[in-house]
C-alpha cells in the first residue's frame, strides 16, 4: 500500500515497562531497577500524545536500551555476581546499539528492534498465525485485542517451539524470520494484529502473501520486511538480533552474521504513522473523527 | 509437491525458467515447487535468489502525444480499474484510487470493521452508500459460541442504525428456514442476490472475495482496516496488478469438473505464483463452463496467492443475471493487445481428476495415484465445493454406484436456494428423484443448515469440525494445518465428483471408477 507523498514521520509514545522488559534480555533485579528510574525519566520527557499506539516506542527504547546497557555494564563491573560475566545472553553489547548510543538522541527516526528472534520457515498461512476458532475476538475491542494476541502463532506445528509461554499473553520474540509467502491464506487481519498485539514489531521473510502485508502496513501492526536471501535458513530460535528499519540490515548477534534487507520504501511512513488512518490524517487526506 | 511428469500440463514447460538447478515460474522470480526449493537449500549456494516481490516488467510508456496521451491496449482488470479510478489509461504497479461500487462483510470480519469505521470516522458517522454495502452473516451462525453470537448481534445493530439496504439476517438459530433474509455464505449469496455485475469493483473482508471474478469484474479480498476506510469514503487506494493468462482449450471430459482445472493451475503455479497477480481465465472450455463453475475456477485464485481472478461475461453471464439485477451495469473486455505478464495454455482433454494433498493446496496429485490412501470422512460444501451444482455432481456419482458410502459424508449446502434445489430439483438420470433423497439412500448425512462450516473449523462445535485428527477429502479450499480443526488433520482438496467417489470406497478414489 502506497500513498502520495508520503513524509517522514516519526510517532512516539511512552512504552511500557512491562514491554520493554519481556522484549530485552535476561536481567539481575539491578539492572530492572536501573531499568525502571529509566522508564520514569521516559515519562519525564514530553511526547506529544497519541491515540492509538500501535509503533512501540522506538525512540525512547533506543534510549532506555542505551542508558541500560551502561547501567548493566555498571553493575557487572561493581557487582559481579558469582564471577559470570553476563546476565544476559549477549556478552558483548550488540554493535548496532552500541554504535549508535548517542545517534538514537539526534537521529530518532531510526527504528531499531532488538532481542530475540522466532524462525520459521515456508508458507505460513493464516490459520496458523490465528486459527480460525479465534476469529469471534473482535480486534477493535480492546480486552479482545489482547486476547487475539496470547493466541499468536498458536496453530503451529510443534516443531517450532513455543512463540508465547503457557501462563504468558506476550511474546518473548520481538522478531519473526520467516521464509516465502508468509502470511498466506486468508485475508484475515487478525493475522497482522495478533502478532502486533503479542508484542512483535518485525517479521523479516522472504517474502509475503499480498493480502497479508497489505493488512500489516494499513494497522501499522507490524513492520513486514524482505530479505535478499533466505535468512530463515541461518538463523535459529532465540538468536539475538537487531533489524535496523532504516539501516535496511538484520543483524544476527548469535552468528555474527548481517544480512541486507528491502527497503520499507512507502509502506515505512504508513506503519511508523500506526497505520493508514493516522497517517492520512497526519498528512492531511481525512479529517480527524468528528466526534 | 512430486508429481510424476504425467501430472504436469504438456505444454507449459517451455514458458519455465531454468537457473542454477531450480525450475522457476515464467517472471523467472518465483521457485516452482518445495522440491526445487528444497534442493536448493542442501546445494547451499549462496545465492542469487530474487524474492517475488518486484515490479512486474512495465509496459512501455510512451510520451504523450500533442494532442493528449496515446492509450494502449490493456487487460479486463486494468480497464475495470482505470473506469473505477475514472482514468483513460492505467498500468500494472501504478496506484490508483478506485471508487467502489460494493463492499461485503460476514459477521467474522464485520464487527472488527464496524469498529474501526467508528473509531476513525467518528461515532455519529455515516456509511458513503447505504446501498453499496452488503452485510452477510455465514461464518460462526449455528453455534452456541456466545461471541460468535454476539458478533451477529453487532452486525444487525450496524445495519439497523445506518439503515443498511442488504444485511441478510438470522435471528432464529435452531431452524434456519425460519429467517426469511437469511441466505448462507457470503459469495453464493452475493452471485445469488444479484450482487455481482460486469465491469464493476467489489472489495469483501473475505480472500474468497475473488470468487465474483466470474462475472467480469474486479473482485478483490481485503482486511478490516480497509474495509473500515472504504465504509467511510467509498475508494480504496489498491496497486494495478499485472495479469496472468490462462487459456483453457479442448472438449472438458466428462470425468472433470472446474476443481480439477483450477487444482492444476495452482499446482503449476504454486501457492505464490499469482501473488500480486489479476488471473484471466479464457478459451474455449472457460467458454463451456457454467456460471457455477466459473466462480469455482476463480474462487480458488486466492490459494495461488492471486488479487483476483477474472472470466469475460458473456451469454451465460447475462442469462444468469436476468431477473437478479436491475442494476445497469456494462461489461469491459480485454484488447485483443493487451499485454499479459505470462500465459498459460491447457489441453483440457489430456487432463485427469487431481487431489491437493496435505498441507497446501499446491501439492497437487492425480486422483488415481492416491488410491491407496484411506480416508475417514469426506465433507462437500464452502463457497468453493457446496454450490447446486457441486451437490448434484456427487449425486451423479452416487447414482451411478448404487451403493452406500463407506464413511461419514458431510454435506453443507453453501445457501438456503442450494438447501431448498437439493430438496427440489430431479438430479438427471436419477429417474426424478432429488439430490436429497439420493444422499439419503446413499447413508450421507442429511444436509446441513447452510453456512462456511467446518472449511475453516470454526467454533469447537461447529457441525463437522475435525475434532481429532483424521483424514478428509473435502471440495473446500484449502488445506493448510488445522484448517478444518485439528493441526494434524490431514484434508485432501478435490471436486465432487473425486470426493463422493471417495466416499463410495473409503479411500481417495478417481471418479472414473464410476463414471
Amino acid at each position: 500500500m502506497i500513498l502520495n507523498n508520503p513524509a517522514t514521520f516519526l510517532s512516539i509514545n511512552p512504552s511500557s515497562f512491562g514491554k520493554l522488559s519481556s522484549t530485552s534480555f535476561r536481567m539481575t533485579t539491578a539492572a530492572i531497577n536501573a531499568m525502571k528510574s529509566l522508564s520514569v525519566s521516559t515519562n519525564l520527557m514530553h511526547f506529544p500524545a497519541k491515540t492509538s499506539s500501535k509503533l512501540a516506542l522506538p525512540q525512547t527504547q533506543q534510549i532506555s536500551r542505551q542508558s541500560l546497557h551502561k547501567n548493566v555494564l555498571n553493575f557487572h563491573l561493581s557487582t559481579p555476581r558469582n564471577n559470570r560475566i553476563s546476565t544476559y545472553s549477549v556478552p558483548n553489547p550488540p554493535r548496532a546499539v552500541a554504535s549508535q548510543s548517542y545517534d538514537a538522541l539526534t537521529e530518532p527516526n531510526k527504528k531499531i528492534f532488538h532481542g530475540k528472534c522466532f524462525v520459521v520457515d515456508d508458507n505460513i498461512d493464516t490459520d496458523q498465525i490465528i486459527p480460525a476458532e479465534y476469529l469471534t475476538l473482535v480486534p477493535s475491542k480492546p480486552d479482545e485485542y489482547e486476547k487475539l494476541g496470547s493466541y499468536a502463532m498458536i496453530g503451529l506445528n510443534a516443531k517450532y517451539g513455543r512463540f508465547i509461554e503457557d501462563d504468558q499473553i506476550k511474546t518473548q520474540y520481538p522478531i519473526v524470520i520467516a521464509g516465502a509467502n508468509f502470511g498466506c491464506g486468508s485475508s484475515r487481519e487478525h493475522a497482522p494484529v495478533a502478532l502486533g498485539a503479542a508484542g512483535v514489531k518485525a517479521v523479516v521473510a522472504e517474502y509475503y502473501a499480498r493480502i497479508f502485508f497489505r493488512n500489516s502496513v494499513a494497522t501499522g501492526e507490524i513492520y513486514p520486511l524482505e530479505s535478499e536471501c533466505r535468512v530463515c535458513d541461518e538463523c535459529k530460535t532465540g538468536d539475538i538480533v537487531t533489524v535496523e528499519i532504516e539501516g535496511n540490515k538484520l543483524i544476527n548477534h548469535t552468528t555474527g552474521k548481517e544480512y541486507v534487507l528491502k527497503p520499507i520504501g512507502d509502506a515505512g511512513p504508513v506503519i511508523d504513522a500506526g497505520g493508514i488512518f493516522e497517517y492520512a490524517r497526519r498528512t492531511g487526506m481525512i479529517a480527524a473523527p468528528s466526534s | 509437491m512430486a508429481s510424476p511428469a504425467t501430472a504436469r500440463a504438456p505444454s507449459i514447460s517451455h514458458l519455465l525458467k531454468y537457473k542454477n538447478g531450480i525450475h522457476y515460474d515464467a517472471t523467472g522470480l518465483t521457485p516452482l515447487n518445495s522440491k526445487a526449493t528444497a534442493a536448493w537449500k542442501t546445494q547451499k549456494r549462496t545465492t542469487k535468489f530474487v524474492a517475488a516481490v518486484m515490479a512486474p516488467p512495465q509496459p512501455q510508456q510512451r510520451s504523450p502525444a500533442s494532442t493528449g496521451s496515446v492509450k494502449h491496449a490493456m487487460t479486463m482488470t486494468e480497464k475495470i480499474l482505470a473506469r473505477a479510478a475514472e482514468k483513460s489509461q492505467v498500468n500494472p504497479g501504478e496506484n490508483v484510487w478506485v471508487k467502489v461500487d460494493n463492499l461485503m462483510t460476514h459477521d467474522v470480519c464485520g464487527p472488527g470493521t464496524i469498529g474501526i469505521f467508528k473509531k476513525e470516522f467518528g461515532s455519529q458517522a455515516k456509511v458513503w452508500d447505504r446501498e453499496k454495502i452488503v452485510i452477510i452473516p455465514d461464518h460462526y451462525i449455528f453455534t452456541s459460541d456466545e461471541r460468535a453470537n454476539r458478533n451477529v448481534d453487532i452486525i444487525r445493530d450496524f445495519a439497523l442504525e445506518q439503515n443498511i439496504k442488504y444485511f441478510y439476517d438470522i435471528t432464529d438459530r435452531s431452524d434456519f428456514r425460519a429467517n426469511p433474509d437469511y441466505k448462507g455464505v457470503c459469495h453464493i449469496a452475493l452471485a445469488q442476490e444479484g450482487h455481482c455485475r460486469p465491469g464493476e469493483v467489489l472489495f469483501g473482508t473475505d480472500s474468497h472475495t475473488c470468487n465474483a471474478g466470474a462475472f467480469g469484474q474486479f473482485a478483490s479480498g481485503i482486511g478490516n482496516t480497509d474495509a473500515g476506510f472504504i465504509m467511510g469514503t467509498g475508494k480504496l487506494l489498491i496497486k494495478v496488478p499485472a495479469t496472468l493468462r490462462f487459456v483453457m482449450d479442448g472438449e472438458m471430459p466428462h470425468f472433470l469438473l472446474a476443481k480439477d482445472l483450477i487444482l492444476q493451475i495452482i499446482g503449476e503455479i504454486t501457492v505464490s505464483g499469482g501473488t500480486y497477480r489479476a488471473m484471466e481465465f479464457s478459451g474455449s472450455t472457460v467458454k463451456s463452463l457454467t456460471m457455477e463453475d466459473r466462480m469455482t475456477l476463480c474462487n480458488m485464485v486466492v490459494e495461488a496467492g492471486g488479487k483476483n481472478g477474472v472470466v469475460a461475461a458473456d451469454q451465460t453471464t447475462f442469462d444468469y443475471l436476468e431477473g437478479k439485477t436491475s442494476s445497469s451495469f456494462e461489461a469491459l473486455y480485454s484488447d485483443e493487445a493487451a499485454r499479459y505478464l505470462q500465459e498459460y495454455r491447457f489441453d483440457v482433454s489430456k487432463l485427469e481428476p487431481l487431489v491437493a494433498k496435505p498441507h497446501s493446496p499446491d501439492n497437487r496429485a492425480l486422483a488415481r495415484e492416491c488410491r491407496h490412501i484411506k480416508i475417514d470422512r469426506v465433507y462437500i460444501g464452502s463457497c468453493t465445493g457446496g454450490k447446486t451444482e457441486d451437490f448434484m455432481a456427487a449425486a451423479k456419482i452416487l447414482i451411478s454406484a448404487g451403493q452406500k458410502v463407506k464413511v461419514p459424508t458431510f454435506l453443507v449446502p453453501a445457501t438456503q436456494k442450494v438447501w431448498m434445489d437439493l430438496y427440489t430439483l430431479p438430479v438427471p438420470g436419477g429417474n426424478g428423484k432429488t439430490c436429497a433423497q439420493i444422499f439419503e439412500e446413499a447413508g450421507c448425512d442429511t444436509p446441513a443448515s447452510p453456512n462456511c462450516g467446518a472449511c475453516l473449523g470454526g467454533p469447537r462445535d461447529t457441525y463437522a469440525r475435525m475434532n481429532v485428527p483424521q483424514v478428509c477429502v473435502s471440495t473446500t479450499n484449502r488445506n493448510f494445518p488445522g484448517r478444518m480443526g485439528h493441526k494434524e488433520g490431514q484434508i485432501y482438496l478435490a471436486s465432487p465428483y473425486t470426493a463422493a467417489a471417495s466416499a463410495l470406497t473409503g479411500f481417495v478414489t478417481d471418479p472414473r471408477d464410476f463414471l
